[in-house]
């Protein structure tokens, strides 16, 4: 069963009372929330991802309450709670949804450490995956967006997890992450995605979700090999560049953009040289969406 | 008191029974340990027996990933102990460790899976300005900038304000006693030094001898204020007793220590609650011989509604209605027992009054 299959009073009785148990990608995420901008978000970011009704498991336990302060009258907040301690400071009430979204990507980028998990968009083609590392300003979740839209299918906006065993990239879709002008660039590209409520004058901006392609959903337990890593960059007026760049290089900087690259020691080397190995590796300088689809559309797969 | 819900205990007692445990009992024992800080622990159990593979799927993946921050910790550890030797290599000074650190070097089981942040040393209060002056030398710097802070340390506790290194961020507490100067208790350190011994294959590197690790572990875990890791600290213990019980006049050996080091209290209370909690094998001759520090009855039984609920892990499965009063009366006795009342209240008066103006 899937969230779209619950009504919104139905949605709203179960995060108040025993919790929504919420599956994606790898992970069941058991949520409870009175708030109603949480269920909103969730009713209509998270329709197709499915419930996990008969499990008895679930990988995190997240709650999203006001404090019971007395500035609930004056300055309503909203706190994350994990398992019956809040990781991080209150923030402002409106921010519930975004603070889910984040709290929730704080969950698996701290706790799960049986993947290797580098700060980066995935998206996959015809079986390889296509990595895409880069700190924030750089047009990530932007070019990912615009690329899950024309075909490509999305892993994660924000957490590449990368399978010990095998080097495989293991989906985690979730709504994709827009901030500031790229929601608006990203409305305009494709106006039948559904992009949520903006929320104003978070620490990053005004930021909104779009939800993920119903595809990607579906096939959330299917992985893919890494066959690209590219570092995108926007930049205003650029021209379209996709040029390649050395592997030593490359792996230094993913490393940089990893979560948990010194934590696994010599297994983190490997898997990273072992996956740097096997991609061909660019930086791409962009400024049009419609170029950059056809730069991605005509990457050939890297040579076994 | 509630039902037995401290599903932690349960667990280290018989990891064997895990593998028949449901997925319910599964999500419940994970997030416990998480809170109780023993995830790697039990993932170390498991694998020892042979029977991690026989785990579910999904709890399993969260041990293996606590195990990857253990394993880290254990690497980063003795790094770490390796710089702290190479910066006192000049004060000319064995470098006695304690707790975690010294589970690490010693290769000791209650050093398998454990989650620990800090490097503790024991050196002769002396040499303490050598030792500190060595270690800034080396990128150590103190963390404390308050002066009430720094005097409080320096004056009437038992080690130097915590430093950091400011390249690594580590922390290293510099000891120079086991208890505050203030503290009702009064182990002598020249004793401990004296019994410490080298860590095989490093000459100028020490650990405390095995009753000495036992009854300091216990001291620690009993006077301490804070106990959110309680059940980790007594878990340290029952792997210690268990460890070293294999030889020969252990327990004799262990009650008289305690009583020459003033710490027979500590003793009786480890021996009690690792045998309550974790069904610690603890002759009754043994008990019999630690029971000159049995407390009062009273005392005895009021400890008792104190430590059961305190040592259970800090996740509100396994609290009752009288477990924040626990904790918080422990918390108090703590600082009971650290100085004298006079010099409590001056410095309770001082944190409440005077420290906050600084902020």
């Amino acid at each position: 069963m899937n969230v779209s299959a619950l009504t919104a009073a139905e949605l709203g009785r179960r995060l108040r009372g025993c919790g929504l148990s919420l599956r994606t990608g790898a992970f069941v995420a058991l949520v409870r929330s009175s708030v109603p901008s949480v269920a909103e978000g969730i009713g209509a970011l998270y329709a197709d991802f499915p419930l996990e009704e008969n499990s008895d498991f679930a990988d995190f336990h997240i709650g999203l309450e006001p404090p019971r302060d007395l500035r609930r009258w004056i300055y309503p907040q909203i706190v994350f709670d994990f398992d019956g301690h809040a990781p991080f400071k209150p923030l402002p009430f409106d921010q519930a949804f975004p603070m889910f979204e984040w709290g929730l990507n704080w969950c698996v980028s701290s706790h799960s450490h049986q993947y290797l998990i580098i700060h980066a968009a995935v998206m996959e083609k015809d079986g390889f995956a296509v990595i895409m590392p880069a700190p924030p300003g750089s047009g990530k979740s932007t070019l990912c967006a615009a690329l899950v839209n024309r075909g490509w299918r999305l892993l994660s906006d924000e957490l590449a997890l990368i399978r010990k065993d095998d080097g495989q990239a293991v989906p985690l879709p979730r709504p994709v992450s827009l901030k500031n002008a790229s929601i608006e660039v990203i409305r305009n590209f494709e106006p039948t995605a559904f992009i949520n409520r903006e929320c104003r004058d978070t620490i990053k901006g005004t930021v909104a979700h779009m939800k993920p392609p119903r595809d990607a959903v579906l096939r959330a337990q299917e992985t893919a090999k890494p066959g690209w890593v590219i570092f995108p960059r926007y930049r205003k007026d650029a021209a379209t560049v996709l040029q390649a760049r050395p592997k030593g290089g490359t792996l230094m900087a993913v490393a940089d953009n990893a979560f948990n690259y010194s934590l696994l020691g010599t297994a983190g080397f490997h898997m990273l040289a072992d996956m740097i190995d096997a991609c061909d590796c660019y930086d791409f300088t962009y400024s049009n969406l419609d170029q950059a689809i056809e730069v991605f559309a005509a990457l050939q797969p890297p040579a076994p | 008191m509630k039902p037995e819900r401290d599903l932690v205990a349960s667990a280290l007692r018989d990891p064997a029974a895990l593998v028949s445990w449901t997925l319910a009992e599964w999500d419940l024992l994970v997030r416990q340990a998480r809170r109780a800080q023993l995830l790697a622990r039990i993932c170390w159990l498991m694998h020892e027996r042979g029977l991690l593979q026989q785990v579910p799927e999904q709890p399993r993946a969260h041990l293996e990933a606590a195990r990857v921050v253990s394993d880290k910790q254990d690497r980063a550890i003795r790094w770490e102990v390796n710089r702290i030797r190479h910066a006192l290599t000049r004060v000319g000074i064995p470098v006695i460790l304690l707790k975690g650190a010294a589970y690490v070097m010693a290769e000791l089981p209650s050093a398998h899976g454990r989650l620990f942040a800090d490097v503790d040393i024991l050196v002769p209060k002396e040499k303490l300005p050598e030792v500190e002056a060595a270690l800034m030398m080396h990128g150590w710097a103190a963390t404390l900038h308050d002066a009430y802070d720094q005097r409080y340390y320096r004056t009437w506790m038992h080690e130097l304000p915590p430093m950091t290194h400011v390249k690594r961020e580590t922390t290293i507490d510099v000891h120079h006693a086991i208890l505050p100067e203030t503290a009702r208790l009064h182990p002598d350190p020249v004793k401990l030094r004296a019994a410490a011994q080298p860590v095989p294959g490093a000459q100028d590197l020490q650990v405390l001898a095995p009753v000495d690790m036992i009854l300091h572990s216990a001291t620690h875990l009993f006077s301490d204020g804070e106990l959110e890791h309680g059940l980790r600290d007594l878990s340290d213990l029952d792997g210690l007793l268990r460890h070293f019980s294999a030889e020969a006049d252990f327990w004799q050996h262990l009650a008289s220590r305690a009583q020459e080091l003033d710490l027979a209290r500590p003793l009786y209370y480890a021996l009690r609650y690792t045998q309550r909690i974790l069904t610690t094998p603890v002759p009754d001759s043994a008990v019999a011989m630690a029971g000159a520090g049995r407390p009062s009855r009273l005392l005895e039984w009021l400890m008792d509604a104190l430590f059961l609920r305190a040592l259970r892990p800090d996740h509100a499965s396994c609290a009752d209605f009288f477990t924040p009063a626990a904790r918080g009366l422990l918390y108090v006795r703590s600082h009971w027992l650290r100085m004298p009342p006079l010099l409590l209240v001056r410095h309770l008066l001082h944190k409440a009054l005077v420290s906050p103006k600084d902020d």
